[in-house]
């Protein structure tokens, strides 16, 4: 019968499973680009921004995923499961190129699944635990309008790679940072119960701020942003009290190993298997 | 269309009382008179026998209108609830590519639950409700949820069986007689059949890595293998609704048909894989054309269904949390709506 075709050819023509795999061959971000390290550009510094830049999507990916069943209603599911696929796609990218350039030839999945705490490089505010939605889009909203602003001007990278990655990406944060607001909004003017959880939210954001700066300072510019959104939300701007040390420098919160024992367990648990 | 004639007509039912309803008709002299009761029958039946759509606007007996709300009610909360046992291996998949195709998966099963709940709400129920209904355990979803998932191999197996099961009985779906449900079904069947082909592909790659993966594998599929089999329901001389449906054509083969079906198309799925389908009794009868295979222990679906599987406590505790705690995030953009909408009046009135 005509209705069951596209089971009955299930185990037909696998020459070409990688198509069937979101994010592996549809579209290649880096289709045409040269990935030659160009002359001039600081092999080390490359690895480290491109390491650093990961490591914020794939932990924040991590924690969007902790979401999944669990979102207050079906449409934010379907938000947050999609910003962080596309976060975990800007990760993968990443890896890629800094494996590439820092002579090991190591893939991504090395990157992701065999090195420990002390040498992930993302900011502290993406490995925070828990919290409520309110602290899931306070957070959204300033990790991506950071990362929005600092990826513009990637864009102009000398490293024709990495500047392929920030503009792909600069279209999927733009989007990160719309739903991040309009929500701040809705629950910053909702009830007292909702404007009073963003206060907490912002609070508790607030002493990991500082840790926002690399190469480019957009502090202003993200600054900026989130005035404005706070405004439109009837929300005092947190007062700044930076937190010493950085998760830039491998200095980590308590919450970055257990995070990664669970990313990490089956891949560790089963060496020499292929996925 | 050419020569279509519009009616305008009053139509009492259970969820539109009074409403206006349009119905179209391309040829009048083959329908009746709609204004009697008898008459809009006639039209719903000759509508079905020449295989044509029901259409939201139409006039549906109520028998129709509440077997397909209670069936797409309980498919659309079946994605919902299907999201549980995967989605707890997103975190901790061993590649950053599977957990991609995980992630990616996952979220479509969250757009079909939407889509689904969109075609319920065309025929007058409201998803609040059908959501209450469901974490009060009033309406059901599929039972093979309710078993748990140990190992990475199982993402691949569900993707293999149960996307395949759903896929099976879901294809013809996209023939149902209600408009609003089979055209769902034809975007929903698209993805399910890559997931299918995506946990199928995760598979064939464990078989040729370590003998760990190969046991995984094989492990999987013997835990899932029945339950899979009862996705198609009970038998069909147990099945109480499937005759109805299948004269109205909501459904268009039976239980059992289905089933056989499966079992056939799976068969030299597993050959080709290398694994065992745990079934004794399972073998190729050259007579009939298709495999014999055992009997589900139908006592355990009616234990899964009634509420006593592995995990039915689990997977509806998870849904109530969920839906309880996201409760004063509804409330706040229902009042900053209504906040915004005073606003806009005493700006305009201004």
């Amino acid at each position: 019968m005509s209705d069951d075709h596209v089971y009955l050819t299930l185990a037909e023509g696998h020459e070409d499973d990688t198509r069937w795999a979101y994010g592996t061959g549809f579209e290649d971000p880096l289709h045409g680009v040269d990935t030659t390290v160009p002359e001039g550009v600081d092999a080390g510094a490359l690895v480290a921004e491109c390491v650093a830049l990961a490591d914020d999507a794939l932990v924040s990916a991590q924690r969007l995923a902790e979401w999944v069943t669990r979102a207050p209603e079906l449409e934010e599911e379907v938000a947050l499961a999609n910003i962080g696929l596309d976060l975990l796609g800007q990760a993968r990218l990443l890896y890629s190129r800094a494996g590439q350039t820092d002579g090991t030839g190591r893939d991504e999945d090395a990157y992701a699944y065999l090195r420990d705490a002390g040498d992930f490089r993302n900011v502290r505010l993406a490995e925070l635990p828990g919290g409520d939605f309110a602290f899931a889009v306070v957070r959204l909203l300033v990790l991506s309008s950071w990362r929005l602003a600092h990826f513009r001007r990637l864009r102009a990278h000398p490293d024709p790679v990495l500047a392929a990655v920030a503009a792909k990406g600069v279209k999927e944060l733009t989007y990160h940072r719309q739903y991040a607001a309009e929500w701040c909004v809705r629950l910053g003017d909702g009830t007292d119960e909702s404007h009073r959880r963003m206060r907490a939210a912002l609070d508790r954001v607030a002493p990991y701020l500082g840790e926002l700066h690399t190469a480019y300072d957009v502090r202003d510019e993200v600054a900026d942003d989130l005035r404005q959104v706070t405004e439109a939300a009837g929300l005092p701007l947190p007062v700044h009290r930076p937190l010493p040390g950085s998760g830039r420098a491998g200095e980590h919160t308590e919450h970055l190993a257990p995070l990664l024992t669970e990313l990490q367990g089956v891949a560790r648990a089963h060496p020499g298997a292929t996925w | 269309m050419l020569g279509a004639r519009k009616r305008v007509t009053l139509i009492p039912n259970e969820w539109s009382v009074g409403k206006l309803v349009t119905m179209t008709t391309t040829d009048a002299a083959e329908v009746p008179p709609p204004h009697t009761p008898d008459g809009l029958q006639e039209h719903f039946d000759a509508t079905i026998a020449r295989d044509q759509r029901v259409e939201p606007r139409d006039w549906m007996p109520d028998g129709y209108r509440k077997t397909l709300i209670r069936q797409i009610a309980q498919h659309a909360h079946s994605e919902i609830i299907g999201m549980q046992p995967e989605g707890e291996w997103i975190t901790r998949a061993p590649s950053l590519r599977r957990k991609a195709i995980l992630f990616a998966k996952v979220q479509d099963e969250a757009g079909h639950g939407l889509y689904l709940y969109s075609a319920a709400e065309t025929l007058g129920a409201d998803r609040d409700d059908l959501t209450q209904r469901l974490i009060e355990g009033r309406q059901k979803y599929s039972s093979i949820f309710n078993y748990p998932t140990l190992g990475f191999a199982d993402v691949g197996v569900i993707g293999w069986f149960v996307d395949g099961a759903a896929i099976c009985n879901q294809v013809p779906l996209c023939r149902s007689s209600y408009g609003p449900y089979a055209r769902a079904m034809v975007r929903i069947c698209k993805e399910e059949s890559f997931h299918q082909r995506q946990g199928y592909e995760l598979l064939m790659t464990m078989m040729r890595g370590t003998d760990a993966q190969r046991e995984m594998v094989q492990d999987a599929v013997n835990r899932w293998w029945w339950p899979s089999l009862m996705m198609f329901g009970p038998p069909d001389d147990a099945s109480p609704n499937s005759a109805r449906s299948m004269a109205w054509k909501i459904k268009r083969h039976s239980n059992d048909e289905l089933r056989r079906r499966f079992v056939d198309m799976t068969v030299p799925q597993a050959e080709k894989l290398g694994v065992t389908l745990p079934d004794p009794e399972l073998r190729w009868n050259e007579e009939s054309g298709h495999h014999d295979f055992g009997t589900p222990d139908w006592d355990e679906l009616m234990r899964v269904i009634k509420g006593d599987g592995p995990c039915n406590d689990r997977r509806m505790e998870r849904r109530r949390t969920a839906h309880e705690e996201g409760a004063w995030v509804r409330e706040a953009a229902t009042a900053h709506a209504a906040k915004q909408a005073a606003r806009a009046e005493k700006g305009t009135a201004a």
